[in-house]
């Protein structure tokens, strides 16, 4: 249960995925936002009204999977850092999680870093393929992680082998 | 002696908007702040506010102050005292008691706005005077406004969102959270601030609590075991950390010392934080042009202190001649956003205390 240990279960998970037909289509956003509290700024950051209009600011979102072009504006306007883009069409055999990550010195592209589960466990190795940010991030970069498909539900951070800076 | 017409005591979120609010409608505002900045605690919040627009939702609390004193400073009828404190209320003669630089002078207002915030609570257990034993928002303090650490390795005690976001910016800092314990059985803060922890391995620990402290002349190691459905200690269940640092996060309690003072009439409401004053909608209180918002009225969220501000704002220029239906119009307009912040489950405790407190009001 969420409440006792802060991490989501298998249910929990299920419950907010999109179709495996959809993420075979390419970048969608997962919002894992498991409980009812007054915030709403991922609908006002959506540009394609993928996420719906809330009616009472406590609502949890509701996503549109097909109109999510998993642009990944929301990630980075979620003060809760919940939302996550996953694109299952990278490559062959890897998908890319971007994940919210408020941690300097950010980590270098091509770099290999430890990839973590959402209990904190080391599940694979991932590489670093992109670190975006911009002013209107507000300080919250994202940072594209290539990873095993089959993983790419499972990895939500990550964690750097050397000591840097 | 000059008479002001609102004086607020006070310049965090639910302060500056109370003088905000006050003065767009025209009336004369002082803003008495005992720091020497604007902000209150919104000046170490690093992360992301929650709420709407109308909160400054995905602002980081920082971000705030330097947005509301925008709407403050064009402003000729606003005065701001800075580095100013209110040493007390003489009822007599209805005047406030101010402290600058050693200087003492008598402040008498039409109306008064207490938004005076909160303190931590502490926590007794063995050895909870060894140095390295900290509130979770005095830490936050000297690593965000400071820029100092408090040590290498803590233990985090509580976990309602303050804790849960003092940990996460201690990481940030660079130092580990050996764990985050809670003696309830579930976590008190919001599930993203955890689950954003339990992704980088932080471990929260439920039904816990601390039973001593240990170390020479500081702290360098605690106990914690686990605790049973009637939270009492489980036999067998201590366990050792290493931690140079403990932070105390089990809640806050509202800073009414002056209210008392002015003969409000208080409650106590456990869910609102402790004794708490009787007040109407409009935030005023059993005494007449009395009013309060923000942590001092009810422990609560920064986006609903910003309301509650706003509200007793409106509602003393109205009371002064200033109301018009425009103040109407924003008035019923904070009421519902405050309504709407609090109606979720995770506003379910503040709405039973709510209910409690005004049962007599």
């Amino acid at each position: 249960m969420m409440k006792r240990t802060g991490v989501p279960n298998r249910e929990d998970i299920d419950s907010i995925l999109p179709t495996a037909e959809r993420l075979a289509q390419g970048p969608v956003a997962i919002v894992e936002c498991f409980e009812k509290i007054p915030c709403n700024p991922c609908y006002t950051a959506c540009q394609f009204d993928a996420i719906q209009e809330f009616e009472d600011i406590n609502d949890r979102p509701i996503i549109d999977f097909a109109a999510c072009t998993g642009c990944g504006l929301c990630i980075s306007a979620c003060p809760g850092l919940a939302i996550f883009v996953v694109d299952q069409t990278y490559s062959d055999t890897e998908a890319v999680v971007q994940i919210p990550y408020e941690f300097l010195p950010v980590p270098e592209v091509g770099e290999e870093v430890l990839a973590l589960d959402r209990s904190g466990q080391v599940i694979t190795k991932g590489r670093v393929v992109k670190v975006k940010e911009t002013k209107k991030m507000n300080l919250t970069k994202v940072v594209s992680l290539a990873v095993p498909k089959e993983l790419a539900i499972e990895v939500r951070f990550f964690r750097r082998e050397k000591r840097h800076g | 002696m000059q008479t002001h017409e609102i004086a607020v005591i006070g310049a965090g979120p639910a302060g500056l908007s109370a003088a905000i609010a006050a003065a767009e409608f025209g009336a004369r505002v002082t803003l008495i702040e005992r720091n020497n900045k604007i902000g209150g605690q919104l000046i170490k919040q690093t992360h992301a506010f929650f709420g709407s627009e109308k909160q400054y939702a995905s602002h980081r609390g920082i971000d705030i102050p330097p947005l509301l004193y925008q709407k403050l400073e064009d402003k000729s009828n606003v005065q701001i005292l800075l580095e100013t404190k209110v040493q007390g209320f003489y009822p007599d003669d209805g005047v406030l008691g101010l402290e600058n630089k050693e200087a003492f002078f008598p402040l008498q207002a039409e109306r008064i706005i207490v938004a005076t915030g909160a303190s931590e609570k502490t926590l007794a257990f063995v050895n909870n005077d060894l140095p390295g034993i900290y509130g979770a928002g005095a830490v936050q303090t000297l690593m965000n406004v400071h820029g100092v650490i408090p040590g290498k390795r803590v233990l985090m005690i509580g976990s309602g969102n303050i804790g849960l976001i003092v940990s996460y910016q201690l990481l940030q800092a660079g130092v580990q959270v050996a764990s985050i314990i809670e003696a309830a059985p579930c976590i008190g803060g919001y599930l993203v601030h955890a689950a954003k922890l339990r992704r980088m391995g932080i471990p929260i620990r439920t039904s816990h609590t601390i039973l001593s402290a240990q170390g020479a002349k500081e702290v360098e190691r605690a106990t914690i075991c686990g605790l049973d459905e009637s939270w009492k200690p489980v036999p067998g269940t201590e366990q050792e950390m290493d931690v140079d640092t403990i932070c105390i996060s089990v809640g806050l309690s509202p800073l009414a010392e002056i209210l008392w003072q002015m003969g409000c009439e208080m409650k106590y409401v456990p869910a609102l934080g402790g004794h708490v004053p009787v007040r109407d909608k409009q935030m005023q209180t059993s005494v007449a042009g009395v009013y309060v918002a923000g942590d001092v009225a009810s422990v609560e969220e920064a986006s609903s202190a910003m309301m509650e501000g706003r509200i007793a704002g409106l509602a003393a220029a109205e009371s002064l001649g200033y109301g018009s239906e425009q103040l109407n119009v924003e008035k019923k307009d904070a009421l519902e956003q405050l309504h709407s912040l609090r109606s979720g489950p995770v506003g379910e405790k503040i709405r039973s205390g709510m209910h409690n407190l005004m049962q007599e009001a």
